[in-house]
């Protein structure tokens, strides 16, 4: 299982401070999504590739991902145009379309892609730890990195687990099927992965106690911005002012 | 068994247990000196590790006292302070193992312990030295083999620089050559230890003192071949 395709890589857009990117990330989603200007939104869509680029991405990867989202955009396609009110620009026979819904689905879609290529491009090209390590250090809660950072920690441990699991009944000639038999499998299988994943947590906890654990966490690595990441900061202060300012 | 100048490492008195199935621990005895070589044996289920969790206050006897150090353990907080000076090194190390990176791992006790960050760089690199995993600082925990882990596992362990160690079942899926290891790095080492295995011939490579746990209770076993 490979979730860090994009973290290996040497581009100016790997060397971000972690903390600086979640903020920007931050920022211009909620700036984006906010906005209702299409001129602004397609600015940020193109910076959005122009970071893409420049952050030398593997395109075929970022194509798939980008399908994933625009697989749902799709359906919008099928319904907005038609059932907005106001102005008609076209009539397919029964069928009217209407320039407001036209508008909005286009909104939706430019919003939608410029935020989830700046979340890639920002998020994807860290380490999901550094990422969760520079949570920490913006003051998340505690109690929501720890829940990060085990998550993460361990969905390896547990899908090897799954798969073993799922392979020792294929072992036994399972094969999943629309009955009674396939539903009950699978809930044991869920149910034997949720007992299993409650039992190494606390394991885990013993093995940390064993170690001198006091509910605390150290942290070794401490994060420094540099001259670069303030210039970024900068930059994106700019941008940000820009949006503003346009809208 | 030793001369009496300083109290014995880990004195078990009395211990009982009980799991829902019935009893495990019987009033069982135990005394461990700071340098015994111990191992472990016994069937599966018949309370090795149920034993080894009540020295590291993990579980609480139904009743029964532990003596740490001469010091009489009675709550967590007795525990924890002791902790560090009893290496525990779990079975499966998945669950040792947590942190993303080999260096935060190792360096994870000896942070608890209260080192600052720098001196605990400088542990892990010693500790790592010492087991011939030098380089091994950044690689992801995750993707080590099992033999890897495991040694990871045992660095992380000594890193705390512990006065003794339990190694719970410490050749579970190690090939020939790790085990080889094991035994070498053992045996060089000046730490006393307990070792609870089913691995007869690794037992006796690196113990001296062979001990049984048969229906809840321990026994010298002296002959094991």
């Amino acid at each position: 299982m490979e979730m860090e395709e994009l973290a290996v890589g040497k581009s100016w857009v790997h060397g971000i401070d972690p903390r600086l990117k979640i903020v920007i990330m931050l920022v211009f989603s909620i700036l984006v999504a906010l906005n209702n200007n299409i001129h602004v939104v397609t600015a940020s869509l193109l910076l959005s590739i122009l970071l893409i680029v420049t952050a030398r991405l593997d395109v075929r990867f970022m194509l798939r991902r980008l399908g994933m989202v625009n697989g749902f955009i799709l359906f919008l396609w099928f319904f907005m145009p038609f059932t907005a009110s106001g102005e008609n620009i076209y009539s397919l026979g029964p069928i009217d379309i209407k320039r407001e819904g036209v508008h909005q689905a286009l909104l939706i879609t430019i919003k939608s892609n410029a935020i989830v290529m700046m979340g890639i491009t920002m998020l994807g090209t860290s380490s999901v730890f550094s990422l969760i390590h520079a949570m920490s250090h913006l003051y998340v809660p505690d109690k929501i990195v720890h829940l990060f950072f085990f998550c993460f920690g361990y969905i390896h441990v547990i899908n090897d687990e799954h798969q073993r699991l799922k392979n020792a009944m294929r072992m036994r000639g399972f094969r999943p099927r629309t009955n009674m038999h396939t539903y009950k499998s699978y809930s044991y299988l869920v149910g034997m992965l949720l007992i299993r994943s409650f039992d190494r947590s606390r394991r885990i906890l013993q093995a940390m106690k064993c170690r001198g654990f006091r509910n605390k966490f150290y942290i070794l690595h401490h994060y420094e911005m540099k001259k670069f990441d303030y210039a970024v900061a900068f930059s994106s202060v700019a941008f940000a002012l820009f949006i503003l300012v346009l809208n | 068994m030793t001369s009496r100048n300083e109290p014995a490492t880990i004195s078990l008195k009395s211990i009982c247990f009980d799991y829902s199935g019935g009893q495990i621990l019987n009033n069982l005895n135990l005394e461990i000196e700071k340098r015994d070589r111990i191992g472990l044996l016994g069937p599966n289920g018949c309370g090795k590790t149920t034993l080894s969790h009540i020295i590291m206050g993990l579980l609480t006897p139904v009743s029964g006292t532990i003596e740490i150090f001469g010091k009489r353990m009675e709550s967590e907080k007795d525990f924890s302070s002791v902790r560090g000076k009893i290496g525990f090194m779990f079975q499966d190390s998945d669950d040792q193992l947590f942190c993303p990176t080999v260096i935060e791992d190792v360096a994870f006790g000896p942070l608890n312990l209260g080192q600052s960050p720098e001196q605990a760089r400088q542990t892990v690199k010693r500790t790592l030295r010492s087991l011939n995993l030098e380089g091994f600082e950044e690689r992801v925990t995750y993707k080590l083999s099992g033999g890897e882990k495991r040694l990871v596992s045992l660095a992380t362990v000594l890193a705390m620089e512990p006065e003794f160690l339990i190694l719970d079942e410490p050749t579970t899926g190690l090939d020939e050559q790790t085990t080889e290891r094991l035994v070498e790095i053992l045996t060089q080492s000046e730490l006393g230890y307990m070792i609870i295995s089913h691995d007869r011939d690794f037992v006796k490579r690196t113990t001296n003192k062979l001990l049984q746990l048969k229906d809840g209770q321990i026994y010298q076993a002296d002959n094991l071949s």
